[in-house]
């Protein structure tokens, strides 16, 4: 029992983790309908830089992503004007490609940049933690957690509440009429690529502590992700969070109860009972208009 | 006479809208009937769901006898039931001549075969004459203009000589003497013995050709009757007025 | 000429035979195996990806299983050396189209993008399983088959006449293919999937038709190249760079074409080897790869054979129009009417 409650503890903090990153990726699903399979690779480059600013300048990992944000945020933009801009929604399948040719070169140039051996970011409280009625928490993912959960609501409020949510819904819902508005489609598409990728940034320092990573990483990344997003309804924010932690907590309890090393099997078994049992995953509609 | 199309209690609802709600009706075998209806009144969607292409929420419908409440196009294809849709739909990288192979339904055997044998291209081209597509027979249904895309794809619904035949807005779009050729076929087919149900928005193309007439507002049947009835019939007037 | 193209098909695979027995280096010959490899890989991927439209990105998940259940063979039975391994082939190609099928009707439920995701899920399923089931594959140890005993300067003779047999036959089938009811079935499933359904195509089973097969084909090709290889590990052996690069070599070559495919692995593998070769670097190899890949999709996404057809298409019309004296023929009167 006690085990049990420990491996959902750091279920739900790792599905923190899983739900920022998926959350960038559902994001640019929503704005282009790309399904960004280099998602992962923009979070372990992420890592790398968030890595080498605190190994250089000692910039905590936390403050880096004031900086790898922005930086994300350009390269999002800049892949979205480069590659994507002239592609049409039906054309999933192309963007699908071109993303995972963005992920190897990404691969490509981190392979050069640092060696393949894995690193980690060693912060001084990377160790730390504490004990709470009985239960161990570590506090690297504590902090991850909060900063997650931090950033998650402010891209709730900034697509509720805001002007620029405003037009980026109503982009995801029907461009044409978006337009009509005076809102410029693809203006916001790029953007919110941009905004997704910078999500990378921050999901990017928190892995670099939680985990061991090299350039090769974001192969264990994309399969994850996609399996949270198409749990969670390719395109629903709110869908994405509640796989996220889902699969979290799935993980974390397979790994501590039946085997670390089928844990990341709880993915694949919960992606083909979600095909087999609802194709369009669990909070997912038909139609455009999700998010 | 006996139904070949029973349709019962059939609903689906969008989000708030309810397009087709608890529709029930039925098409006698070896008739023209004609579903029409003010835009947006649930015609389409109604075919989709008898088609199969859209799960109802509720309801069922049998056709020639077998009760179905999740029909499959496939299936239903293979009864003898064939449609045709409102945005004209073909096989674009195919040319004219193969669409209408590829919807001869093929056994098993013939599945492994040559890809269009003789007669195969014999039984097409028949179809092709008749529908003054011949010259087209070689070229890419994408080559088309919009009314041979809708010639063809209504000619594509026939190749397998079925019972029953759905036609979405058949006459939209397409020139007179297109419409005419359309006329013609289906006139013929009916004497042939198939059984037709036919959305359309032309009133005269309705009036000359169909009988009985279904009409369909806000998602169910209001009046049913042949056009004499229908044209009498005020409930139909003031649905058709917004009153 | 159906003669001309005869002799000239019997011209070209003879060459194809003969370039296995010139007296060329090691290395040359590597490049030539794996050419052939990634052209066989390629026309059989095409089967689906091209002909069906499932952009499938798991078939390096079936070339893997192939190259397991080949060491896992010699592991557990005295099948013997030389060439006796190579009689195995077709039970691994049947075994892995029925072991394809259930996995084909579940992932083929989706589609487009949907698909490619499950897919290359898939690909991540096999090869965390080579990972873990250590009882069979030795996890992260790799397997090993002793070398068989053929004459050393002559030892990739087999291997190629093998990947070679491979080729031929996704070409064999992708030609019957073309021109049978089945690939009649895949065009009109590619074009409208819904509306094929409508009109009475067997959708479901041309699709896992297309599948099996064409895994069939990865499988049989993983287990030649698990024997060439000899030593094979969980990433090396189901490695995602596989998939993607059938991808690029039939999007090079154009998709749905019968040539196309083998087209675009003879460009793209010998420049894929050279590069490695030179510039040693593999890293710097995953760029450029990276980098044609972007190319390839923002400047020639129709591929080269189909490309190169339209363009002879456009000059013909053009000397036809040129002919009728320059003037164009004005459409049917029943056209220009409303
Ligand atoms: N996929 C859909 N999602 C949401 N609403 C839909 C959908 N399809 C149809 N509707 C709505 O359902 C109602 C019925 O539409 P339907 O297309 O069936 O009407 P119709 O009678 O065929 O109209 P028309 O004569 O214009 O073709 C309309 O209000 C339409 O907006
Ligand atoms: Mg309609």
């Amino acid at each position: 029992m006690h085990l049990l409650v420990q491996s959902i503890i750091v279920g739900v903090l790792t599905g923190g983790v899983y739900a920022l990153m998926a959350t960038g990726q559902t994001l640019i699903f929503g704005v282009m309908r790309v399904i960004n399979v280099a998602q992962g690779a923009m979070v372990i480059l992420a890592a790398y830089l968030s890595s080498s600013l605190f190994s250089s300048f000692g910039i905590d990992p936390f403050l880096s992503i004031l900086i790898t944000a922005p930086i994300l945020f350009v390269l999002g933009f800049t892949i979205h004007a480069t590659f994507l801009r002239r592609l049409r929604p039906e054309q999933n399948e192309l963007s699908l490609l071109i993303m995972f040719a963005v992920a190897l070169g990404i691969e490509g140039v981190l392979g050069l940049a640092y060696s393949t051996t894995y690193r980690s970011i060693q912060t001084g409280y990377v160790n730390r933690s504490f004990t709470v009625a009985g239960y161990h928490v570590a506090l690297v993912r504590l902090l991850a957690f909060g900063l997650s959960a931090v950033i998650l609501v402010g891209l709730f409020l900034l697509l509720n509440r805001s002007r620029f949510g405003r037009s980026v819904r109503a982009t995801v819902q029907n461009p044409t009429s978006a337009r009509l508005l005076g809102v410029e489609p693809t203006r916001v598409a790029a953007i919110g690529f941009g905004l997704g990728a910078a999500t990378a940034a921050a999901a990017g320092a928190v892995y670099g502590l939680v985990y061991p990573f090299n350039g090769g990483s974001h192969y264990d990344l994309i399969s994850r992700l996609l399996s949270i997003v198409m749990l969670g309804g390719l395109g629903s924010l709110g869908g994405s969070v509640i796989a996220a932690l889902v699969m979290g907590v799935a993980e974390s309890v397979v790994a501590a109860n039946v085997s670390p090393i089928w844990s990341s099997f709880t993915f694949f078994a919960v992606l083909l009972a979600v095909l087999v049992f609802r194709p369009r995953g669990l909070f997912g509609v038909a139609q455009r208009g999700a998010l | 006479m006996s139904n070949l199309l029973d349709v019962a209690n059939l609903t689906k609802r969008f989000g708030g809208v309810t397009a087709v709600d608890d529709c029930s009706f039925g098409v006698e075998e070896h008739s023209i009937t004609a579903l029409i209806g003010p835009n947006g009144s649930g015609k389409t969607t109604a075919f989709n769901m008898i088609t199969g292409y859209l799960p109802a929420d509720s309801g069922h419908i049998v056709f020639g006898g077998a009760k179905m409440s999740r029909p499959r196009p496939a299936q239903l294809a293979r009864l003898g039931l064939c449609r045709t849709f409102q945005q004209a739909r073909v096989f674009n990288q195919l040319s004219t001549r193969e669409n209408l192979v590829a919807a001869s339904q093929p056994s098993w055997r013939q599945l492994f075969g040559a890809r269009s044998t003789a007669a195969d291209r014999e039984q097409a081209d028949e179809l092709l004459a008749d529908f003054n597509l011949s010259d087209q027979a070689d070229k890419l249904a994408r080559e088309l203009s919009y009314g041979q895309r809708k010639l063809l794809e209504f000619a594509a619904a026939l190749v397998g000589s079925p019972r029953l035949i759905l036609l979405d807005e058949p006459s939209a779009g397409v020139n007179p003497v297109m419409i005419e050729t359309m006329e013609r076929h289906v006139r013929s087919r009916h004497a042939a013995g198939a059984t037709f149900l036919i959305v359309e928005h032309d009133m005269n193309l309705v009036m000359r050709l169909c009988d009985p007439i279904i009409v369909l507002d806000q998602g169910s049947p209001i009046a049913t009757g042949t056009p004499s009835e229908i044209q009498m019939n005020s409930a139909v007037l003031d649905a058709y007025l917004g009153a | 000429m159906t003669v001309v193209r005869r002799a000239g098909l019997a011209l070209l695979l003879t060459a194809a035979v003969l370039v296995g027995f010139v007296g060329v280096t090691h290395w040359i010959m590597n490049i030539f195996i794996f050419t052939v490899m990634y052209a066989g890989l390629a026309t059989g991927w095409n089967l689906v990806g091209g002909f069906a439209g499932y952009t499938s990105l798991g078939h390096a998940a079936f070339f893997g299983i192939g190259a397991y259940a080949m060491d896992v063979t010699f592991e557990h039975h005295s099948i013997g050396a030389g060439y006796v391994p190579f009689a195995i082939l077709p039970f691994i190609g049947i075994g892995v189209a029925a072991l394809s099928i259930p996995l084909g009707w579940i992932a083929m439920r989706t589609r487009a993008a949907t698909f490619a995701i499950v897919t290359i899920t898939l690909l991540f399923v096999v090869q965390t399983l080579a990972f873990n089931l250590k009882s069979i594959t030795h996890g992260s140890q790799g397997m090993g088959i002793t070398p068989p005993p053929f004459a050393l300067h002559t030892y990739e003779r087999p291997f190629y006449v093998a990947m070679l047999a491979m080729l031929v036959l996704a070409l064999l089938i992708t030609w019957y293919v073309q021109r049978s009811k089945l690939g009649l079935a895949l065009a009109a499933i590619r074009d409208d999937e819904d509306k094929a359904h409508g009109v009475g195509v067997h959708v479901t089973a041309v699709k896992l038709i297309a599948f099996s097969t064409s895994v069939a084909i990865a499988s049989m090709i993983g287990a030649v190249w698990a024997y060439y290889v000899l030593f094979i590990y969980p990433q090396f052996a189901v490695d995602p760079l596989i998939s993607i690069g059938i991808v690029l070599m039939v999007f090079l070559g154009g998709k749905g074409t019968l040539w196309g495919p083998a087209l675009g692995a003879l460009i793209v593998v010998p420049a894929q080897q050279y590069f490695a070769y030179e510039l040693g670097a593999s890293k710097l190899y995953l760029i450029a790869y990276a980098g044609l890949f972007l190319v390839i999709m923002l400047f020639l996404p129709q591929g080269i054979i189909p490309s190169l057809a339209s363009w002879a298409d456009r000059n013909r019309h053009r000397r036809a129009r040129t002919l009728s004296g320059g003037q164009l023929v004005s459409p049917p009167l029943h056209e220009l009417l409303p």
